[in-house]
């Protein structure tokens, strides 16, 4: 399943690869991409993407940069 | 400018005003250091904040925690003013990196708006506005002038002229009328007209468009993740050297750690690869974006720089070079007049269905006494043979005439001939024509200006007519009479032959020669307006059917990896120059904190050209 999510205030490039490779190392993460221009974030998992999954890749994220915001 | 950016600004003035107060104020001790703590707290206080937070999450060594560091230290050393000034300096940076990132998405997002907002559809009678989504296939939408079609549909009622420019990058008004399909994006410009909804509009031709520049951004290209792979090992190695900086010296030379701390410190602030990381994808998007502008989808940033690096272009002949269109080019008559000879030939062509056949009666411009005719015979391949008049009529090619014993005379014009005889005489001969498209030979021509080393045009027509185009447009190798999988073939062995740095394309219409498209380095599917199988099997996708817009495509993808390659040598180079300065103690915090601001907005400035493309092909 693929999904995109918006990300709000992604203010800094380096962070965005950071997050990205952070969310690619989550286990249940098949892929992820982060688009620092664009402002959104892609996931792709084996199964569901429940609400969940995304608590745990908003945390992995607020870990990396605090101000940025996951919308979903 | 955004709530975020004007605090920052306001802030960034009060501080400078305060700075300035501070230095004037003839203090001296702990009262200078509080007056000089004021404009500090003012411009850092979400700087140190950061800093301390991030370090609670394992984040070390991010820009926050660096310019903590490097202005407390400066503080510890009593230099108040330059903590400030650093600081100040730092912010008004990032400020204008704000700005000019939120610049480029804004004008990329301008670039990509031909998201319609609403549909007006008509229901029990009534036009109700709704948005797009809710539209159904089968409902009747009402389109007014100078609305976005909202979705693929089929004119019932009225005409009106269409503007496709969002969609092709030509201005040019394509005319409309009951029948036609309009595009989803592009605009109304006169005419009020109904039209009968084909697609859902996740279906629609412009949802798609959208969500092929979107996604462009997750297929990165190779210098994107040169810079990922980059930014993993650079920033740790840094850091080691910053270390070994700080206390080497120190314990060879017997020098102050003050000193050798301080330049530690300016190491670390100029070392942020922030500059990279964010002008390069930039880059990318940018390039992606006007060339949408211009007409061209781009997939992804590896097809961008796929595309700068090609050396071989394989053309598809039929609806690529040439019309795909047959009409009669030229009527030889011979004993016997122009309409006489095309009569009897359209005559004895009206029951074939084959595409010369087509051709030669749309030729004929009267209206064709089918009673005069009888006894028709299809000769696969080489022509008919009928009774026309009680007369034996044969059309067809020379192959045809030989096997009649019929003297015939051959013409020197390029082109399918189809010969006609009545009554054992010979009457003449028509020849028969695909169009090349005007801006074809231009585009070899341009192709060849840029860099592309070889040409190559297959097709499965006869020999004779497929080098006749080739030789017409300059094509350097041309290969005829192909089936579908001779053209795989011969693509595979141009991959062989080719250099292996650089690419081949191949260009088709996208009907016919989807595996040739997946076998190429890039496969470019060229008339793509409406079609939907074409957009999903190319790499990059023409919207019009132009072949100049593949010479504009090229030229696009060299100047955004021009810019790519620039950004990368400028960042590095700066950076590596005042390394080696702050590491010998040439270089203070402030050329420190340009080498990392400075430079990073000096990089998405360069970044942003890749937006503008001249949308008129030339």
């Amino acid at each position: 399943m693929t999904k995109t999510f918006k990300l709000e205030e992604l203010d800094c490039a380096n962070c965005a690869a950071k997050m990205e490779s952070a969310i690619n190392n989550m286990p249940e993460v098949a892929s992820a991409t982060v688009s620092f221009m664009t402002q959104k974030l892609t996931i792709t998992t084996d199964s569901e993407i429940t609400n969940d999954l995304m608590k745990k890749v908003a945390k992995v994220c607020k870990r990396i940069e605090p101000d940025c915001r996951i919308i979903y | 400018m955004s709530k975020k950016q004007k605090k920052n600004l306001t802030r960034i003035l009060c501080s400078a005003i305060l700075l300035a107060v501070a230095w004037l104020l003839p203090l001296e001790g702990f009262w200078r250091l509080l007056v000089f703590l004021v404009p500090y707290a003012v411009i850092g206080y979400d700087v140190l904040f950061s800093a301390v937070r991030n370090i609670l999450h394992g984040q070390i060594f991010d820009e926050n925690f660096l310019m903590a560091l490097a202005t407390v230290g400066a503080f510890f050393v009593a230099d108040y003013p330059e903590a400030v000034a650093v600081m100040l300096f730092y912010q008004i940076g990032e400020l204008f990196q704000s700005i000019a990132v939120g610049k480029s998405r804004k004008s990329i997002a301008a670039l990509m708006d031909i998201r319609p907002d609403y549909a007006n559809v008509l229901r029990n009678g009534e036009a109700v506005t709704v948005s797009p989504e809710e539209v159904e296939i089968g409902e009747t939408i009402l389109i007014k002038p100078g609305e976005k079609i909202p979705l693929d549909a089929v004119i019932t009622s009225g005409e009106t002229s269409v503007n496709n420019a969002a969609l092709t990058g030509e201005s040019l008004p394509v005319e409309c009328r009951v029948g036609d399909t309009l595009i989803s994006g592009s605009v109304n410009l006169n005419g009020v007209v109904e039209a009968k909804v084909k697609s859902v509009f996740s279906e629609s031709t412009v949802s798609k468009i959208l969500n092929l520049v979107e996604n462009s951004a997750s297929k990165k290209a190779r210098s994107e993740n040169f810079i990922t792979k980059f930014a993993k090992y650079y920033t740790p190695c840094v850091v080691i050297a910053a270390v070994l900086l700080a206390v080497l010296p120190p314990l060879i030379l017997k020098q102050s750690f003050a000193i050798w701390i301080e330049r530690a410190l300016t190491f670390l602030v100029v070392s942020c690869p922030c500059a990279l990381v964010i002008s390069v994808p930039l880059s990318f998007f940018g390039g992606i974006g006007g060339a949408s502008k211009a007409g061209i989808l781009i997939k992804g940033a590896n097809y961008m720089e796929a595309l700068s690096t090609v050396d071989t272009v394989v053309f598809d002949k039929t609806g690529t070079l040439t019309k795909g269109i047959f009409s009669v080019s030229a009527v030889y008559p011979q004993n016997c007049s122009e309409s006489e000879l095309l009569e009897l030939a359209a005559l004895a062509e009206s029951y074939s269905s084959h595409p010369i056949a087509a051709s030669v009666v749309k030729a004929y411009d009267g209206t064709l006494d089918k009673t005069k005719i009888s006894d028709v015979q299809e000769l696969a391949g080489r022509g008919i043979q009928a009774t026309v008049n009680h007369k034996p009529v044969y059309v067809g090619s020379s192959n045809l005439m030989d096997a009649v014993g019929i003297k015939r005379k051959d013409g020197d014009t390029v082109g399918t001939t189809v010969h006609v005889a009545a009554d054992g005489k010979y009457l003449g001969y028509l020849v028969i024509a695909d169009e090349i498209k005007a801006d074809a030979k231009s585009a070899i021509e341009k192709l060849k200006s840029i860099g592309v080393r070889k040409t190559v045009m297959l097709t499965g027509d006869a020999d004779a007519v497929g080098r006749a185009v080739g030789e017409t447009l300059g094509i350097d190798e041309m290969h005829t009479q192909m089936l579908p999988n001779d053209k795989v073939a011969v693509v595979e062995d141009l991959l062989q032959e080719k250099n292996p740095k650089h690419t081949l394309a191949f260009v088709g219409d996208g009907i016919n020669d989807a595996p040739v498209l997946a076998r190429a380095d890039i496969g470019i599917a060229m008339g793509a307006l409406g079609s939907d199988a074409a957009i999903e099997a190319a790499d990059v996708v023409l919207m019009d059917d132009k072949p100049s817009k593949l010479v504009k495509a090229i030229e696009i993808s060299k100047k955004t990896m021009r810019i790519v390659h620039q950004n990368i040598v400028f960042a590095l180079l700066v950076k590596a120059i005042v390394l080696v300065f702050s590491a010998i103690g040439l270089a203070g915090m402030w050329l420190a904190v340009f080498a990392d601001v400075g430079v990073m907005v000096i990089a998405v400035l360069n970044a942003m050209r890749t937006l503008k493309v001249s949308t008129v092909s030339r």
